[in-house]
């Protein structure tokens, strides 16, 4: 009977020390890292041969590897890039933060980089970024992302992704639209879009957009609201203002659009990932779309910003801002990457040449951009763009089943009239 | 009297004394602790240790990016059932598991009772309906999705021209997903309705042909009721499977259109990695699963031990 009760009580002293051996254990692997300031790093950084890791997103990965390529090849530094799935990528970064593993570098979308930054995921770079001649040059949508409440910079622009309006010219002029002209309302582009989708072509529509893809709507909606005059967030990030005048004549001219049947159809289930592929196969006679897929779009297409309600222009200055993360240990060699990624070499060698957009405007006017006056228009509405910036935000608009999302489908395709009541609701989660 | 004069005079020479036989006993229970540990330490590591950890989170303030922030109860799980869509998500997932259970069970049964009655195509009709089930379900859920695609599936052109979407509606998005299911896993339970089946003796038949029961009869009479342990089985199996959908429906809808086909772990994976990024409120839901299960199961298998009975 001793012995019974002894060996018990041994097992349960065994079982007590597993449980909280286990439990140490747990509490051990989960504290969460504060931001290094990145001290005593040279103006250039330093180049000496190390080997640096670098994460980034799928939809990045051309411009991601023309500018790994690029460093690689002019630097002992080495850049080792891996591109991850889109969906994954803040599942990704989160498990790898929380085990203190982040890469020396990492890119993130720009609309999450002030959530990043307040969780302390990214070191301070300050010193450094202030100590760039270029400073003023470089996209201010992203360096204001990347800036703390105590004014310390973290991050840098990585690529930039603008929203444009684009038009299949040859469509255009099928259907007796000039062709050399941008719909300058958004009434003028639902009207091209009924007029081409009046075509009859089998299998081709006058418009398409991702109605269950929140990113999408984001990018490419914004910008009208803009246009017009009206904004989509408070100044704080913590209030959602998508109830007002503009937004509702946006919503209800994609209602009409649809109710025509002037939308691809599939637009309605598209998540993102062929978002753009009706148009990029000249199914499509206009939609907004990524600045990025410039060069990947295979026949004329026109380019102008993305109208408003009654004209003006606008664009989403999106793409990644790019970082030294907290647990790097290399910062000095991930610098020398940074200021490269800052250089001429990078912005018009590497990005310019390759029909992308620079992230400086002193760069815009470059020998590639003058030879497709698109990438001009590009360039300058970039300058008319605006970045939104809430530490909320993949929450409330990005995520599967966002309020945003729902708020955009009741509009749309359901016609009920709950713009006001949705538009709370992703206030709700933006006052968190 | 003297000890000897007490101990019987069977009793064996070379019987052990106590001492002994207690550290032969002790050497036995190590010898068994020796045998077992390496289930032991598979069970704790594989199996307890996660399970303390979904505790442990689940009782903690844990954002997924910047870790463990201190205690955080009863907050978490009030957040967990608070959530917007806790109740749409439990109600959608009863309902998917409703109607995969009636038609696996139905569909497996079907399917074992054609091929054991079929004699000519026995083989070829088996391994038909098995394959599905020797494709991963990631896979086979890509597969459809190809399928499904309005730009790359095989039905493209005809479902733009009839502006049909499968995964569009939310009607649409349920059943191409209940039909993915279907397609991979009847032949699985069919399988298991065989075995069943085959472990039902032919004389019980025979006796039934004699008294001249018809085939319905003979279903009725004797193939549903010997089949029930079978029945237990795979409700239990299908039930569970259903209860904690999560790939095909994260490849195939991500849970929309307009959140309708949320599914409980759908909306774990969303809570931890889409959005809201806190690990403590998806490890409460976790937990709120495990314990649903465990009651489902147990009513389950009751349910089951007292028709048995009857």
């Amino acid at each position: 009977m001793t012995n019974t009760r002894r060996r018990a009580a041994g097992w349960r002293a065994a079982t007590a020390l597993l449980l909280s051996g286990a439990l140490m254990g747990l509490a051990g692997c989960a504290g969460g890292g504060a931001a290094t300031p990145a001290e005593d790093i040279p103006a250039e950084g330093t180049d000496d041969g190390t080997t640096l890791t670098l994460w980034t997103r799928a939809p990045l990965e051309k411009q991601a590897n023309l500018l790994v390529d690029a460093y690689n090849a002019s630097h002992e530094n080495q850049v080792e890039l891996t591109v991850v799935p889109n969906d994954d990528y803040v599942a990704k970064v989160g498990a790898a933060a929380g085990s203190g593993g982040l890469p020396d570098l990492f890119a993130a979308d720009i609309v999450y980089v002030p959530n990043w930054v307040e969780q302390g995921l990214f070191q301070d770079i300050s010193a450094q970024v202030d100590g760039l001649d270029e400073k003023d040059q470089i996209n201010q949508g992203h360096l204001s992302a990347g800036t703390d409440t105590d004014g310390k910079e973290h991050v840098l622009p990585f690529v930039l992704d603008l929203s444009m309006l684009f038009w299949n010219k040859e469509l255009f002029e099928e259907a007796g639209l000039d062709p050399e002209k941008a719909p300058a309302t958004m009434a003028e582009y639902a009207d091209a879009a009924k007029k081409i989708q009046a075509l009859g072509k089998d299998g081709v529509y006058g418009t398409a957009t991702g109605l269950n893809c929140g990113g999408c709507l984001v990018f490419t909606w914004f910008p009208g609201i803009w246009a017009s005059g009206e904004e989509v967030l408070s100044d704080d990030g913590h209030e959602s203002l998508l109830a007002n005048d503009a937004a509702k004549e946006v919503y209800d001219t994609w209602r009409d659009l649809w109710e025509s049947g002037a939308v691809l159809p599939s637009s309605q289930d598209e998540a993102g990932p062929t978002w753009t592929a009706g148009f990029t196969e000249g199914n499509v006679g206009l939609m907004f779309y990524p600045a990025t897929l410039l060069s990947s779009t295979p026949f004329d297409a026109g380019v102008a910003g993305i109208p408003g309600v009654d004209g003006g222009a606008s664009t989403f200055v999106g793409g990644d801002g790019i970082g030294i993360s907290k647990d790097s240990e290399k910062a000095a060699q991930a610098w020398n990457f940074l200021t490269w990624l800052m250089s001429e070499d990078a912005q018009v060698e590497v990005l310019a040449k390759n029909n992308d957009v620079v992230s400086r405007a002193d760069l815009a006017d470059n020998e590639y951009a003058a030879k497709d006056p698109r990438l001009v228009t590009i360039n300058e509405v970039a300058a008319q763009g605006d970045t939104p910036v809430a530490l909320n935000f993949q929450q409330a608009f990005n995520a599967p089943g966002s309020p945003w999302l729902e708020l955009v489908r009741n509009a749309v395709l359901e016609g009920t009239d709950t713009v006001d009541a949705d538009n709370d609701a992703i206030t709700e989660i933006l006052a968190q | 009297m003297s000890a000897e004069t007490l101990s019987p005079p069977t009793s064996p020479p070379t019987a052990p004394s106590p001492p002994h036989r207690a550290s032969r006993a002790r050497r036995e229970a190590l010898r068994g602790w020796l045998y077992a540990s390496p289930t032991t330490l598979f069970v704790v590591f594989v199996f307890l240790l996660p399970l303390l950890l979904v505790l442990h989170m689940s009782a903690s303030d844990w954002p997924l990016l910047s870790g463990n922030q201190g205690w955080n109860l009863p907050e978490n799980y009030v957040d967990a059932v608070d959530h917007r869509l806790f109740w749409d998500a439990i109600w959608f997932t009863l309902k998917y598991t409703v109607i995969t259970t009636i038609l696996l069970i139905g569909l497996g049964l079907g399917l074992a009772l054609l091929v054991q009655e079929s004699t000519r195509w026995k083989s070829l009709l088996r391994t038909s309906f098995l394959v599905p089930s020797a494709l991963g379900l990631a896979s086979a859920s890509l597969l459809f999705y190809v399928l499904y695609s309005p730009y790359a599936g095989p039905f493209a052109d005809l479902m733009q021209s009839w502006g049909f979407t499968f995964l569009g509606t939310p009607e649409g998005a349920l059943w191409s997903t209940v039909f993915l299911i279907v397609w991979r896993y009847a032949g699985f339970y069919m399988l298991l309705m065989l075995v069943g089946l085959q472990a039902i003796p032919d004389d019980v038949y025979e006796a039934a042909r004699i008294d001249g029961a018809s085939a319905w009869q003979t279903f009725r009479g004797i193939t549903l009721p010997l089949l029930r342990p079978t029945f237990a089985l795979t409700i239990v199996l299908c039930v569970t499977g259903s209860l904690l959908a999560f790939e095909q429906f994260y490849i195939l809808t991500k849970g929309g259109p307009d959140n309708s086909t949320m599914t409980i772990v759908q909306l774990i994976y969303n809570v931890a990695f889409q959005g809201q990024n806190d690990l403590g409120i998806a490890a409460a839901l976790s937990v709120i699963v495990l314990l649903a299960l465990i009651v489902i199961n147990i009513f389950q298998l009751r349910a089951f031990r007292r028709t048995d009975e009857d």
